[in-house]
């Protein structure tokens, strides 16, 4: 059972959730709410913002200022209102397609600006919603319903992808780790003051992609993720070859001195109102 | 003494849009309304506004709709293709309610088209242009004063019916250049959004008020609520019930449809005996007016009904025309756009003349001449 302060983080009115029993996005979320608890934010001034998807419907289960935006474009909303309000505290969730193929556009440039957002990926390798589609992040090989003899698309790595585009925090961590997932979202959520930090935070769908790569129970894909995690510390001694099929987690980037878009803002209207 | 400039039309846009107490532009560079967003790059800091420059076009309007949602008046700008990529949030913000303003600079299509020359193609686009049903309130002006003023009455109407509102200028409009009398502050009117005036635990988000528009709060000034794309209910959760549906799908158009006389703006010349009449908007109203100042010296007797508001489009008040008069011109930068909402309100009543131009140029005051002589 959630903790009580984590229950007031809650719109129970508006449940039952749509996520199918067993999903990973509620660990996401409890992991999510146990952090801003433990944070003391007060939830009239966080703001929790969503594209479309699976791992999008989560805003509306939380009693915050929530922003459930189109599909791919959560980032871009959240840019407006944390220029608007650089004071609240913005965690955005995304999922893979949603945040790296239609939103892949706003996610990389949003790394490069710096501004202030805490970006959470929720990695589960399919399109889930609309019933099981190959994403920019299912594997070689695996089999999705637009991909029946399996895919050929080489995969992205977000943390990578986040990495090269100019993101000054970057973690990853499966649900199969939810205390390390919610010790990397505080810090992540207290790197906004810093500028945009991204974690990637894989999870899972039994329902789509189980159900077709022979994982179809729920506890198959935590047991899938739990055996295949290597901590960074661990995967910077191994080969590629060792590596191959697993999924590093950690601390990737940390940049304690990166300078946030609002407050790079400030000097320019600083700058304006001198001339 | 009044402030006298001589001014571009994006850049008397762009300073109406300021004067409107608009303090968040997000946007993308495209021709021929670069200008618009050029000007607020320079004027917004100086205000302690903000101005981003995004990754593209629908990144410009989500900016603008999160600023907005985050209690600013908000705009973005486009042309063109940049219009087109807009269509997916301005539904957004239809269904969301949110105020925004969106100028549209039309040039030539379809596509890449004609990026430096004039058009009046984006009429229906403007009303039909995301999928949908909505109330469309779209202004055009016709004169770089009009640029500055219409866009504050833009402003006006989407912080009063909490939805978008669309100025339609036109290449020659956006680039051209000519005097205008700065209005003082307090001057005009500045309508702001209505706030909500019970507790946070209470705010109903979506419940509206007798005229249809529901109070709106910001993200950070205490109330919490929902912000969906969805067809939701009054609490601004997403609803597949049919009743729920059907309250928020009719209010978001009944909002602005009762209040339709309200939003309509027209400019009549030389009406009161006249029996030929132009319809006509924007830049082409221009010509159409030089062309009727020299055939009334020549006592052709020729008047000019100008709509303002395209949409709502002046239905009635063409209807009354149509009653006394023997024709209706109406030349467009298009195929024929607006001519069918005039024929629409004419019913037949009188004789309509389409007249269309495509080769990306301005109708010259000589031609209109020829078409009102076709038929004197």
């Amino acid at each position: 059972m959630p903790r009580e302060d984590v229950k007031k983080l809650l719109r129970t009115k508006f449940m039952p959730h749509i996520w199918c029993p067993g999903c990973g996005h509620g660990i996401i979320m409890h992991a999510i709410l146990r952090a801003i608890a433990d944070l003391k934010i007060p939830k009239e001034q966080v703001c929790i913002s969503s594209g479309i998807g699976c791992s999008s419907r989560m805003p509306g289960y939380i009693d915050a200022c929530t922003l459930h935006t189109a599909h791919g474009r959560s980032l871009a909303f959240a840019t407006g209102v944390r220029l608007a309000n650089p004071d609240l505290t913005i965690v955005n969730v995304m999922g893979d397609g949603d945040g790296t193929a239609i939103g892949g556009n706003h996610f990389i440039h949003a790394c490069r600006r710096n501004i202030g957002i805490t970006a959470v990926v929720m990695n589960n390798n399919i399109y889930g919603m609309t019933g099981g589609q190959a994403s920019p992040t299912t594997p070689e090989g695996a089999f999705a319903s637009t991909a029946p003899y399996g895919a050929i698309d080489p995969t992205f790595d977000i943390c990578k992808l986040a990495e090269g585009a100019g993101a000054t925090f970057v973690a990853r961590a499966t649900v199969a780790q939810p205390v390390m997932c919610e010790q990397i979202l505080k810090k992540a959520i207290l790197h906004q003051k810093k500028g945009f930090a991204v974690v990637e935070l894989v999870s899972y769908c039994h329902t789509q992609f189980g159900r077709k790569n022979k994982r179809s129970r729920p506890m198959d894909n935590f047991n899938y993720l739990k055996d295949n995690s290597v901590m960074k510390a661990k995967a910077d001694t191994m080969t590629a070859e060792e590596l191959k099929g697993k999924i590093v987690i950690g601390e990737f980037v940390n940049i304690e001195d990166a300078r946030e878009y609002t407050k790079r803002y400030d000097e320019v209207i600083a700058r304006a109102q001198k001339a | 003494m009044a402030q006298v400039e001589f001014w571009q039309g994006n850049k008397a846009l762009a300073m109406g849009a300021v004067a409107a107490g608009c303090r968040f532009f997000g946007g993308y560079p495209i021709t021929p309304s670069t200008e618009i967003m050029e000007t607020m790059a320079e004027e917004l800091p100086r205000l302690g506004g903000k101005f981003v420059q995004m990754e593209d076009e629908i990144g410009g309007i989500a900016a603008a709709i999160g600023a907005s949602i985050a209690g600013l008046k908000s705009m973005t700008g486009s042309s063109g293709p940049g219009i087109s990529l807009k269509q997916e949030l301005l539904g957004y913000a239809y269904i969301a309610e949110i105020p925004l303003v969106v100028a549209n600079v039309m040039r030539g299509g379809p596509s890449t088209g004609l990026p430096t020359k004039v058009s009046q193609a984006d009429v229906m686009q403007a009303k039909w242009g995301t999928h949908g049903d909505h109330a469309t309130i779209a202004y055009a002006p016709s004169s770089i004063q009009e640029c500055y003023e219409i866009t504050v009455r833009a402003f006006n109407m989407a912080e009063r019916f909490r939805q978008p509102v669309l100025v339609l200028s036109d290449e020659i409009i956006g680039h051209m250049r000519e005097k205008i009398v700065i209005p003082e502050p307090g001057t005009f009117e500045v309508i702001n959004r209505k706030k909500p005036t019970v507790c946070p635990d209470d705010f109903v988000p979506y419940k509206a008020d007798d005229d249809d528009v529901p109070p709106m709060a910001a993200f950070g000034d205490g109330y919490r609520w929902h912000v969906t794309g969805l067809t939701s209910n009054d609490f601004g959760f997403p609803t597949n019930e049919a009743n729920e549906i059907d309250k928020k799908a009719t209010r978001i158009i009944r909002k602005v449809e009762r209040f339709r006389e309200e939003i309509v703006e027209f400019k009549e010349e030389s009406m009161e005996d006249a029996e030929i009449v132009i319809v006509s908007y924007g830049s082409v109203s221009r010509s159409s007016l030089r062309a009727i100042r020299e055939l009334r010296k020549q006592n052709v007797k020729v008047g000019h009904f100008r709509p303002i508001s395209l949409w709502p489009f002046p239905e009635k008040q063409i209807a009354e025309i149509s009653k006394r008069v023997k024709h209706i011109i109406v030349p467009e930068l298009n195929a024929g756009q607006m001519v069918n909402e005039v024929e629409r309100a004419v019913a037949g009543r009188c004789e309509v003349h389409r007249k269309n131009l495509l080769n990306g140029e301005l109708y010259k005051p000589d031609e209109i001449m020829a078409f009102i002589k076709e038929v004197a």
